[in-house]
């Protein structure tokens, strides 16, 4: 089969898929980024798939994944006058278990959605007396934007700048599930523009270790189902190996100058997930030598890891980011929890497994 | 915005460590600093204000394809 080629319509590579399907026993394949979850909800792919290939959503929307400790620590901070919140957008509506960022911004906190770091580096010198502090939200696409500007910020010597840096990685999470075992995984198609920083090498393990097939794959529906071909094959052959199916967009060794930045300013570190608990180094801290730039030191925000919100009791957000229940088999879903009114984040934002389910698969 | 995708612009321009992009008749200026490499007339990858990678034109074209779908399922 002829990878990449948009010629080669939709039905003709399902077919492939499903020539390839006839020899494999049932596999479940997890995908592990949120713009995966989308085109896959959107393209139907789940109705048309063989019944042997199961495909389900992992931890890979970030917002899901940011726990109820970390969302109640930045609204507690923005309850200070002297504190700007900038934010990218996806985390206005995100509950933790006292509200949301919108709610505190219609009570009079200061909350301003930006686009990039640049722009809250921008906020920060154009409001000297106010402290900016970004919302370091994110997986490896992220999180070197994020300690760009803490670098920038040292160098123009802003000090009312800093960023409450809740960033994970990718690879931790996958081992984390793996270690588990809970969930019987097969395969896992990786994200396109985490592996476009950190390349091929952290899945390594995966393959080598746990014998799961990984491709790292495109978010057109055409990526979509190059990468399943290319699981399936590996599977058919016996082979666990990390593909690129992105090529255009990933190249082996990732983006060593945007590791290296990761690297200046963060170092890891144990954080809390949403459905997972603690993760060893799976989080991004800011070194002490960018301290005065670091959010939750400057303002002494609390990281204890014994944080129960009882709202995680009702709500399978956990579980749905484990791939352990998908969306509809939550009580809450669709009834208690709908886009307009969600209940947990992976409603709540665009990228989770509960709002696409809702818009597509329902 | 959406937090793991990133969009192909065409660099216009480059200023040091910023460039002005474009892609459908819609400018923006971005930091160049993860990929320095990169020149007037290449296209980028360009994630939350900051080009992230290189790729080629044809490979570009191919992509905005995808982001105006995303872009439109994204809209509740």
């Amino acid at each position: 089969m002829k990878l990449h080629n948009t010629e080669r319509n939709y039905s003709e590579k399902l077919k492939d898929i499903e020539t390839l399907a006839r020899g494999l026993p049932a596999v479940s394949i997890m995908e592990i980024c949120g713009t995966h979850t989308m085109a896959i909800g959107r393209s139907g792919l789940r109705r048309v798939l063989p019944d042997n290939i199961r495909l389900i959503s992992g931890p890979g929307c970030p917002v899901c994944v940011t726990h109820d400790r970390e969302i109640d620590n930045y609204l507690e901070l923005a309850k200070d006058k002297r504190v700007i919140i900038a934010t990218f957008g996806d985390l206005l509506r995100v509950p933790g278990s006292k509200g949301t960022l919108n709610a505190a911004r219609s009570q009079g906190a200061g909350v301003v959605v930006v686009y990039s770091t640049l722009e809250a580096l921008r906020l920060a010198s154009n409001n000297p007396d106010h402290e900016v502090v970004f919302l370091g939200v994110g997986f490896e696409t992220t999180a070197p934007t994020a300690a760009l500007s803490i670098i920038q910020a040292k160098s123009q010597g802003l000090g009312n700048y800093s960023v409450y840096s809740m960033h994970k990685l990718v690879p931790p999470a996958l081992e984390a599930l793996l270690c588990d075992g809970s969930v019987k995984l097969d395969g896992f198609i990786c994200p396109g523009h985490v592996s476009t920083i950190i390349g091929t090498s952290p899945y390594t393990f995966v393959a080598e270790q746990y014998k799961k097939p990984c491709v790292i794959t495109g978010f057109e529906i055409h990526d979509i189902l190059d990468g399943l071909y290319l699981l399936l094959l590996q599977m058919r052959q016996n082979k666990a190996k990390i593909d690129i199916q992105y090529i255009r967009g990933v190249k082996p060794d990732g983006n060593p100058i945007a590791r290296k930045t990761m690297d200046t300013v963060f170092r890891t570190g144990d954080v809390l997930w949403r459905g997972f608990g603690v993760i060893p180094n799976s989080g991004l801290h800011i070194r002490e030598e960018y301290r005065d730039y670091d959010a939750s030191v400057k303002f002494g925000l609390a990281m204890d890891h014994h944080y129960i919100n009882e709202k995680e009791a009702i709500c399978s957000c956990g579980d749905i980011l484990k791939g352990l229940k998908t969306p509809n088999e939550c009580d809450l879903f669709k009834g208690l929890c709908t886009p307009l009114n969600p209940f947990g984040p992976c409603m709540v934002s665009t990228e989770g497994a509960c709002a696409a389910y809702y818009r597509y698969e329902a | 915005m959406s937090m793991c995708l990133a969009v192909p612009f065409k660099i216009i321009s480059t200023d040091g460590e910023m460039a002005v992009v474009e892609v459908n008749g819609l400018t923006q200026n971005i930091s160049i600093a993860l990929t320095p490499e990169a020149l007037p007339g290449d296209w980028v990858l360009v994630h939350a204000g900051y080009a992230i990678h290189k790729i080629d034109e044809a490979e570009a074209k191919e992509t905005l394809k995808l982001w105006e779908e995303i872009h439109e399922a994204s809209q509740y």
